[in-house]
């Protein structure tokens, strides 16, 4: 486990276990003194550093599994390599930051913080999210924002297919192409108000982009009410 | 004068009966599918269809009110430190706080706790008021995910992975607007007003081995302790069961078509999908080849009405069961008291199933507050129990006349099946003879 408090405390999955891991990750609360972690050797397992509640910072040294700071509250996770299904999933706060690429359902369903992602993101992106802000600095697969409900979904690369597929009101910019729109889902003016906010989530996410180059998409909010005249949309 | 001339009597078609025709003409008028709540309607094979034999010279009973017939189950044994332990096999499934009024949820839960018996959360997350009448408390983990958070997941006392539910298997779900208040609303983090879409999928898992890694995951973040349930509709019982077992469920909740929804289209709820009786013996069957019966525990769902269906189905290999319908109903759903109002829905009691609409006249289905007013917590949870603790009566008193000190302790040798139907689905003789259907030869007697 630590190897003493005058350097950062590491934490070894070859050695403990993902168990070891999170178990030592979620025993910390707000007053812990320890807020630097390193956990090394990840080995791509899934699950690690999920479901923690420290205002803690933790870089995973390598490749994750799924599900990587799943419901995360309030931690810093830096994961330096690439990371699985579901990485960020249903997070509530504080912030998940990939260095390479990402897998499927990258933030699903997730509420608040922000999740970065400096490679590519793959199919399902921000799917259902509800609130929390994604940066991808490369594109984003198929069906990304597929539901979302609120937040910000910056792709600084291409969309896939069906982007914000019935989509609520969640808010995408996207740089680079966009294969397709998803039912619902239409090119919105983009206003003042919205190149900054998009300044503020790239400068957040260190990424270096110009807001001016992003379009803005979003709900055209026609299926809200189920109508039969729009059954063909669905 | 003429001769009279004899005419035939009026003959409506069988196939094109009264309903049908009403729903043809309903559909033509407004261009919408028929939405409802509630489960298949239609008569299907089900616990009705099955005897039990009792004692006789070659059994003999236990003495009624004195010899005990015990009715505990433990649920999550598998893998959990902090299993379930429940004084009654007959638990309250899921139903949301949105499709339910915040004081039915609350009733749900004190009912289930005075009957030493667990509640359920449902698609919408979990209310203070809810949590804080269950003892024992269900937390649904819903492809939406409205409402979840890892505080809440934390709460619970187990946790549910919902893959899909017996009204609609296949189906996700909707929340008309009209229910959708401004609680709702912040609760599922969408804007009031606007139909909630409940997505028929897990937004990041899909097939059994990504779901044993979701289910890992759910362990890991609450340390362990809680039982996973799983829940699937009645599709293909025998391999879900199987592959649930495979993804390290401790609990599989097993629910027939004749379980309730809170609104699906009409046309799901009564052609798509098993009946109950029909999923039992195949899930039975899975995890004694797996060698996991009674290791991951079984709970069947989907028309469960009186202690002689709770006995029927633990006969049959469960390990406890749930209700839903007959629980709103305890609680005072479709009540006769209301038949004015009904009427002026264009029902009747009994039959009212527009729980989408919002406009419940018992204050049950709704989120309207002055028809939500109208339900009291306190007494509408004492109804409850007074129901669950009956037909637990209503199950001792069948086992014991089977001779059985332990409801478990029922098994498919107590049964036999009046209708060819029932013989075939519960795999148990038809009465009077020693043939079950669909096996060669005789049954062991």
């Amino acid at each position: 486990m630590g190897r003493g408090r005058l350097t950062m405390p590491e934490l070894d999955v070859r050695e403990i276990g993902v168990r070891g891991v999170n178990k030592a990750l979620m025993a910390l609360d707000d007053s812990t003194n320890d807020r630097n972690w390193v956990v090394r050797s990840p080995q791509g397992q899934h699950s690690i550093a999920c479901g923690l509640t420290a205002p803690i910072d933790v870089v995973i040294k390598g490749h994750v599994g799924f599900y990587c700071a799943g419901m995360n509250q309030q931690a810093n996770v830096t994961i330096e390599g690439h990371a699985g299904v579901g990485v960020g999933e249903n997070m509530m706060s504080g912030r998940v930051h990939v260095t390479g690429n990402a897998s499927e359902s990258a933030g699903a369903t997730a509420h608040g913080g922000l999740l970065v992602i400096e490679g590519d993101a793959s199919s399902r992106c921000g799917i259902s999210m509800k609130g929390v802000d994604i940066v991808v600095g490369g594109s984003v697969g198929h069906m990304s924002a597929f539901m979302a409900q609120s937040g910000h979904l910056v792709v600084c690369g291409d969309a896939g297919d069906a982007l914000g597929d019935s989509i609520y009101e969640a808010v995408l910019f996207v740089r680079g192409k966009v294969e397709s729109l998803g039912a619902d889902c239409i090119e919105k003016e983009m206003r003042p108000e919205h190149l900054a906010k998009l300044a503020e989530l790239l400068q957040a996410a260190g990424i270096e982009a110009a807001p001016s180059e992003f379009r803005r998409y979003g709900s055209a909010r026609k299926l809200y009410n189920f109508d039969i005249d729009n059954v063909g949309a669905y | 004068m003429a001769a009279h001339t004899p005419t035939t009597t009026p003959r409506k078609s069988a196939i094109f009966d009264d309903y049908t025709l009403s729903e043809i003409r309903r559909a033509a008028t407004t261009g919408i599918y028929d939405i409802r709540g509630g489960g298949s309607k239609r008569r299907l094979p089900h616990f009705d269809d099955l005897l039990f034999l009792g004692a006789s010279i070659s059994r003999y009973p236990l003495e009624g009110y004195r010899e005990r017939c015990d009715t505990s189950v433990v649920l999550g044994t598998r893998f959990a430190s902090k299993p379930i332990k429940l004084d009654i096999p007959i638990t309250i499934a899921g139903m949301s706080f949105g499709s339910l009024s915040a004081q039915a949820k609350e009733a749900l839960g004190r009912g289930a706790t005075l009957a030493g018996t667990s509640t359920t959360t449902g698609d919408g997350g979990m209310t203070p008021e809810e949590r804080g009448q269950s003892k024992t408390l269900i937390y649904q983990y819903l492809p939406s995910r409205y409402g979840m958070n890892p505080d809440d997941l934390r709460k619970a006392d187990a946790i549910e992975v919902v893959v899909g539910q017996g009204a609609k298997p296949g189906g996700g779900g909707m929340l008309l607007g009209q229910k959708i208040s401004d609680r709702v609303a912040e609760m599922r983090d969408l804007p009031k007003g606007i139909d909630q879409r409940s997505a028929c999928r897990h937004p990041d898992w899909t097939g059994p081995d990504d779901l044993e890694i979701k289910i890992n995951e759910l362990r890991e973040i609450t340390n362990w302790e809680k039982p996973i349930y799983l829940k699937i509709g009645g599709t293909r019982p025998y391999y879900d069961t199987a592959l649930a077992v495979k993804s390290g469920a401790d609990v599989i909740v097993l629910d027939g078509m004749q379980g309730g929804t809170a609104a699906t289209q009409e046309v799901f709820i009564e052609h798509v999908g098993l009946p109950t009786l029909a999923c039992i013996r195949p899930a039975v069957k899975a995890l004694q080849e797996l060698g996991m019966h009674r290791k991951v525990q079984l709970i069947i769902s989907g028309g469960i009405r009186n202690g002689a269906d709770v006995a029927k189905a633990l006969a049959l290999g469960a390990d406890a069961v749930s209700i839903g319908t007959a629980a709103m109903v305890a609680l005072g759903d479709n009540d006769p008291i209301y038949e004015e109002e009904y009427q002026k829905l264009g029902t009747t009691a009994g039959a009212y199933d527009d729980w989408h609409e919002g406009r419940d006249p018992a204050g049950i289905s709704t989120q309207d507050p002055e028809l939500a007013k109208r339900l009291d917590p306190v007494l509408a949870g004492r109804r409850l129990a007074n129901y669950l603790k009956v037909m637990t009566l209503e199950a001792q008193t069948i086992a014991r006349a089977c001779g059985k000190s332990h409801l478990h302790n029922l098994e498919p040798e107590d049964l036999v099946a009046l209708t060819i139907e029932a013989a075939a689905m519960a795999q148990v003789p038809l009465a009077g003879t020693d043939w079950i259907p669909g096996r060669s030869g005789s049954t062991e007697i």
